[in-house]
């Protein structure tokens, strides 16, 4: 006995789907878990974030993975890597809260991020670390500039080093914390994901503006950095099972493509030729930096994937109860 | 759930705190009017969200979003009504139902949209419900991918590129930018009133009070349902044990949530917060540690 109804057996449709494509009515999915759906339609919303998320993800994470690379440098006494990674924390810092504001329905009302700290909110958690991490790196970094009020420029050094992680690693909680199956399912692996990629771009980037001579920590970060987001990748694909085939579909995929191809080659450049060639070392940090931008786009693409097909949603939540 | 547990769950904090009040929308006795999507409409000053002719049904809303709080589903199913013989469905000789439903927020015991939000413009009133202060909503869209139901949305305007704008007061923007959803009629219930759509349903589908009396309500329909051999009726969002704490609108249904468009088993993404806090701080205590291992082995 089939479902489709008369009209829709006029119209060649099934559920609102054309026939023959799609069946969601009585499909057996690889779970062995019988779906319906509404014609097909999202049970949960894609996400309304615009490109400046994906972006702010790759720049939170380069200003937070310089945060940790510029004290260390400066700790052991390494102040030309100190130098770049303090700047360029800082450009990422400006970068960041511009990204976040331009993509607020009401930029005009960014301060109304302020009002509240919820603990209960990524975002406004996130919001808070960014203003201290971003406050204290450009202080850091104007006071650096000016050569003047040496103790202040320490403190600020010292705030900035400190939130330098978390800023790096929130954003992973941020999406995990939403009823998105791909993200809220890979709740253990994006912070850390997130925080392996921080550490990759920073080390890269410092490897562009950095001297060959005092660019070894930048060097292992980037290189580090790169094994463990590619690894983390993979595992949290695997780790989704059903709902991590997103990663491997659409614009997902393709990011997720680009940025395997471009982590991997930028890494193996540093590793074998960065020590001796500046313009090795530097073209490998850009393609660190590219692959890791796309690492970003990849998983805030699979976001809206999962979220657009309602079977990751019934699936993962029946799943559960089982 | 040990953050949930110690969290407010918010209405207590009212000096002047109210009952909780809510829905309970009773599918079996939905008849598709629409009566509640126009009032609702009417009554909130929501914008027109484009006249699509979806062939799904008599469904051509599709979807609750910013410019639709009330949305009545329509399923076409072949599948009797009633169960005769035993405790399987006889074939009738054309089985055929047809489903609708008013769907609503479902303001939510513990709900995503509110612990998410940045700003604090999502509260929890008096009585009991979620509801946006617009005033306050910077449009981050936060909420929009945490609620559980696909509830919450940006507001767009136009919506769609050949749409007429419309003409708002919008501090000179071409989008209103903000989220919108079902405020339960906040001002109605200052009011004394009952929310909008209640007060239009004409089959009292939607019934607006007190929840406590509300589940009352509910448990006894079910049971008589049951009684009447009818295929398929549960109630969803009653149970306060479920993932989102039970819900504050919550329905009688004929089948599978998911049939409907709804989460099968909802809960709240803060469940897991306290979990995803602790990974994260651990995580950025291996960024530290990983980032001064590259340290080691000197300068070049």
């Amino acid at each position: 006995m089939t479902d489709r109804t008369p009209l829709e057996e006029q119209k060649g449709r099934e559920n609102g789907r054309p026939a023959g494509t799609t069946s969601w009515k009585g499909s057996v999915t690889e779970l062995g878990t019988r779906m319906d759906s509404y014609y097909g339609r999202p049970i949960v919303k894609e996400p309304v974030w615009q490109p400046e998320i994906p972006f702010y993800f790759w720049t939170g994470g380069i200003a937070g993975g310089s945060s940790v690379l510029h004290g260390l440098a400066r700790l052991t006494g390494n102040h030309p890597l100190a130098k770049s990674a303090l700047y360029i924390g800082a450009v990422a810092d400006v970068a960041s809260p511009l990204l976040l504001i331009s993509d607020l329905g009401r930029p005009e009302r960014f301060l109304h991020m302020f009002r509240v700290f919820k603990v209960t909110s990524p975002m406004s958690v996130g919001s808070w670390i960014l203003l201290v991490s971003g406050g204290a790196s450009n202080t850091a970094a104007a006071l650096e500039l000016l050569g003047i009020l040496k103790p202040l420029k320490w403190a600020a050094e010292f705030a900035s080093f400190v939130s330098g992680p978390p800023l790096a690693t929130y954003t992973g909680a941020l999406v995990a914390n939403t009823s998105i199956p791909v993200w809220s399912e890979a709740r253990d692996e994006l912070p850390w994901l997130f925080g392996a990629s921080a550490a990759a771009t920073a080390g890269a980037a410092a490897l562009i503006t950095t001297p060959l001579e005092a660019a070894g920590p930048a060097r292992r970060a980037a290189v580090g950095g790169s094994l463990a987001a590619l690894g983390l990748t993979g595992y949290m694909e695997k780790k989704l099972g059903v709902v991590g085939e997103v990663y491997k579909q659409g614009d997902a995929g393709r990011y997720g493509k680009i940025a395997k191809a471009a982590t991997v080659a930028g890494a193996a450049l540093i590793a074998t030729r960065g020590k001796k060639s500046r313009a090795a070392a530097a073209i490998g940090g850009a393609l660190v930096l590219g692959g890791e931008l796309a690492l970003r786009w990849s998983v805030f693409r699979a976001g809206f994937q999962s979220a657009a097909d309602p079977k990751y949603t019934v699936i993962t939540q029946k799943e559960r109860s089982r | 759930m040990s953050l949930l547990e110690t969290l407010p769950y918010g209405q207590e904090t009212y000096e002047d705190a109210k009952p909780r009040m809510g829905f309970f929308t009773d599918t079996s006795v939905c008849i598709g009017c629409k009566a509640c999507e126009v009032a609702c409409k009417e009554w909130n000053l929501i914008p027109e969200d484009g006249q699509v002719w979806t062939g799904e049904s008599y469904d051509n809303t599709s979807e609750l979003n910013a410019n639709t709080w009330r949305h009545v589903t329509f399923v076409e199913q072949q599948k009797p009504l009633l169960l005769r013989d035993g405790d399987t469905a006889t074939i009738d000789a054309e089985p055929l139902r047809w489903l609708m439903e008013s769907d609503v927020c479902k303001h939510c015991t513990h709900a995503g949209c509110l612990d998410v939000c940045p700003t604090g413009s999502l509260f929890r009133t008096e009585f009991g419900t979620v509801v946006v202060q617009e005033d306050i909503c910077n449009g981050c869209g936060y909420c929009v991918p945490a609620c559980p139901f696909g509830v919450l949305d940006k507001r767009h305007l136009p919506r769609k590129p050949d749409d007429t704008p419309l003409k708002l007061p919008l501090l000179g923007k071409k989008e209103d930018g903000r989220v919108w959803k079902c405020t339960l009629c906040y001002d109605r219930l200052k009011g004394g009133h009952e929310p909008a759509c209640a007060k239009a349903c004409p089959t009292n589908s939607i019934q607006f009070g007190e929840l406590d009396e509300l589940r009352e309500r509910a448990d006894k329909r079910l049971a008589k349902l049951q009684a009447e051999r009818w295929n398929g009726p549960r109630l969803y969002g009653r149970d306060e044990n479920d993932g989102v704490g039970g819900f504050g609108a919550f329905f009688l249904l004929l089948d599978e949530p998911e049939v409907y468009g709804l989460p099968p088993e909802p809960v709240v993404p803060t469940k897991h917060l306290p979990r995803l806090w602790a990974s994260t701080a651990l995580a950025s205590a291996a960024v530290f540690v990983g980032v001064a291992i590259a340290f080691v082995g000197g300068r070049e």
